[in-house]
């Protein structure tokens, strides 16, 4: 009986992400009075080890094998569904990002058990059934899952962390992966990295434009606000389907899911798909012409105003203060 | 190149969702239905490989026969063949889901050969599983990756057929090299999904639906109820109205220690 976390990584760079994953897994663990335990893939990661106390975790399983030298989803759910087959624990779990729940698909699939995407709610001493996310979290639901082993993974933004720096390094197991070149096939062969500074899923502030805005080009006095605040710019989907802005920028339910400080949403209604990628944002201020949008409804702050005048006109106050 | 793309009928993103009394469901009486945003993004990928390097593209969904509008929606816009696997309606588990798609693949595969390449949406908009895709292609034996936002073909680093897949990371993107034949799941983005012609839904009409009977066992992981978030009361504080607001703005900037 234990519970595992799979440590989510990219070549041995701990994903914070990871965080909700481990911190629900020690609430799972402690109430079933059972150990939690690690998993990290590839040698790259095995440094990662010893911080993992901090969240409660007492051993670590190490994946080594040759191939594991990128990230690979077919390799990578080989690997977990290997060790699940190994450890036989009572409960497996990632965070739900894009690499968490597209390895516990791929552990899920090979193993032929069930695994619940997106979990909000769960009550930690019984995880047969629990409150998923639908509609990207504008519906929930109730669902059962069967099995004596529960395969899920934590909705991204939903937990508030807990660690406990300065808690005793866990043990360390080897775990020999056994991989085929043809299971290692399909792995990270080239990537490219945007040339600095914050991203859309990691800024500290998020200045978004929606249809509002109006062009391509009424988009600079956000871009002006968004480097004063050492923040991006985000827009909602009319915006990328008008060809305004790249959909890399797009915030919502099929764009980027975002959790900065604040959001400062810009000519934006808010319907439910956008809100969805916009509600994990910690304040949310909604500069609006109509004072019933919805944007401004659920919104912490709003102004009631044209963002064309209201975004320089904070510009200006920005820097008269700063001088 | 054989292509199939695989797409599930749902509401149209925007309605507000509700629920039926019993929680079981979603009350569709209000409701109009689309195809998932990410699987317009790969029906139009299908048809645009299709293009380039010639071949024949199949559409594929399971659920009701009313589905028949979102296949025949996919021939209007160049698809060229529709698989459809009836059900009643009800919301299948993603096990189940997957069993009855992989047995319609090997179905059609064995009449017409292999697809090379097979599209999905790298998730459904109504359920959310992230995984119906990777499970069909595990019980295929063909590798997946999903997220996928570009797609073309080349040879691997041994010189075998791959499909060369591009995918968006945090701090910018990467490429996989997928074995042929290929399964991948599309994200928005990757393309911006044409408007139907008027040929093209003429054509459409006379395309035939293949039917493809399947109702495998149920998976683990069932449905108990649907419900919706707690509304909560607007607690919007209005710092203003129009220029006049600036000052009140850059303070809580100030507060949050943003500025």
């Amino acid at each position: 009986m234990t519970v595992l976390v799979l440590v989510e990584h990219d070549r041995g760079t701990f994903a914070p992400a990871t965080d909700e994953a481990l911190t629900v897994g020690a609430s799972i663990a402690a109430a079933h009075g059972t150990a939690l335990h690690a998993v990290t893939i590839g040698s790259a990661a095995d440094a990662l080890a010893a911080g993992l106390g901090d969240y409660g975790v007492t051993t670590v399983h190490q994946a080594h094998h040759d191939l594991l030298t990128d990230f690979g989803p077919d390799a990578w759910g080989a690997v977990v569904a290997q060790l699940i087959t190994s450890l036989n624990p009572s409960v497996v779990l990632a965070t739900g990002t894009d690499r968490g729940n597209e390895v516990m698909a791929q552990a899920a699939a090979r193993l032929d058990m069930p695994m619940m995407a997106n979990v909000l709610e769960f009550t930690a001493a019984n995880v047969g059934e629990m409150t998923r996310m639908r509609w990207g979290g504008s519906l929930l639901e109730r669902a059962s899952i069967a099995g004596s082993t529960v395969l899920f993974t934590v909705a991204h933004h939903s937990v508030a962390v807990v660690r406990t720096e300065g808690s005793a390094a866990p043990a360390v197991v080897t775990f020999d992966a056994v991989l085929d070149a043809a299971q290692a096939a399909t792995i990270v062969v080239d990537r490219a990295e945007r040339v600095a500074g914050v991203t859309l899923a990691t800024a500290p502030v998020v200045v978004s434009g929606g249809r509002g805005v109006g062009s391509p080009e009424a988009f600079a006095p956000l871009e002006t606000l968004a480097g004063m605040l050492g923040g991006v710019v985000g827009c909602s989907r009319a915006v990328t389907n008008n060809g305004w802005r790249p959909h890399t920028d797009q915030v919502g339910q099929t764009g980027t899911r975002i959790a900065p400080e604040i959001y400062i949403a810009c000519g934006i209604s808010g319907a439910i798909q956008h809100w969805v990628g916009a509600m994990a944002s910690k304040k949310i201020l909604a500069i609006n012409t109509d004072k019933e949008a919805n944007m401004v409804a659920k919104a912490d702050y709003a102004v009631i105003g044209d963002l064309h005048q209201v975004i320089p006109a904070v510009i200006a106050e920005l820097e008269r203060r700063r001088n | 190149m054989r292509v199939l793309v695989c797409i599930k009928r749902v509401p149209a993103p925007g309605a507000r969702i509700n629920i039926t009394a019993d929680g079981q469901s979603v009350d569709t009486a209000f409701l109009g239905f689309t195809m998932s945003p990410h699987e317009e993004c790969a029906v139009e990928e299908a048809v645009q490989i299709v293009e380039r390097n010639g071949g024949t593209s199949t559409v594929l969904t399971l659920g009701p026969a009313e589905a028949d509008e979102q296949l025949r929606y996919a021939a209007s816009l160049g698809v060229n063949e529709a698989i459809l696997i009836p059900t009643d309606g009800s919301d299948w588990d993603a096990q189940r889901t997957a069993t009855a798609i992989h047995d319609a693949i090997v179905a059609a595969e064995a009449t017409n050969g292999a697809f090379d390449v097979i599209l999905f949406g790298n998730e459904s908009a109504d359920s959310g599983g992230f995984q119906v895709g990777i499970r069909v292609a595990r019980k295929l034996g063909r590798s997946m990756v999903n997220g996928i936002k570009g797609i073309s073909f080349g040879d691997g680093t041994d010189g075998s057929p791959v499909a060369i897949a591009k995918r968006e990371s945090d701090g910018g993107h990467e490429i996989y090299h997928v074995p042929m034949p290929a399964v991948l799941g599309v994200k928005e983005g990757i393309n911006l999904p044409r408007y139907p012609t008027m040929k093209g839904r003429l054509s459409s009409k006379k395309v035939v639906v293949a039917q493809h009977a399947a109702d495998p066992a149920r998976g683990g992981q069932q449905l108990v109820t649907l419900q919706r978030p707690p509304e909560q009361a607007s607690r919007t504080v209005v710092l203003g109205t129009g220029v006049e607001a600036a000052p009140a703005i850059v303070d809580l900037l100030v507060e949050l220690g943003l500025a």
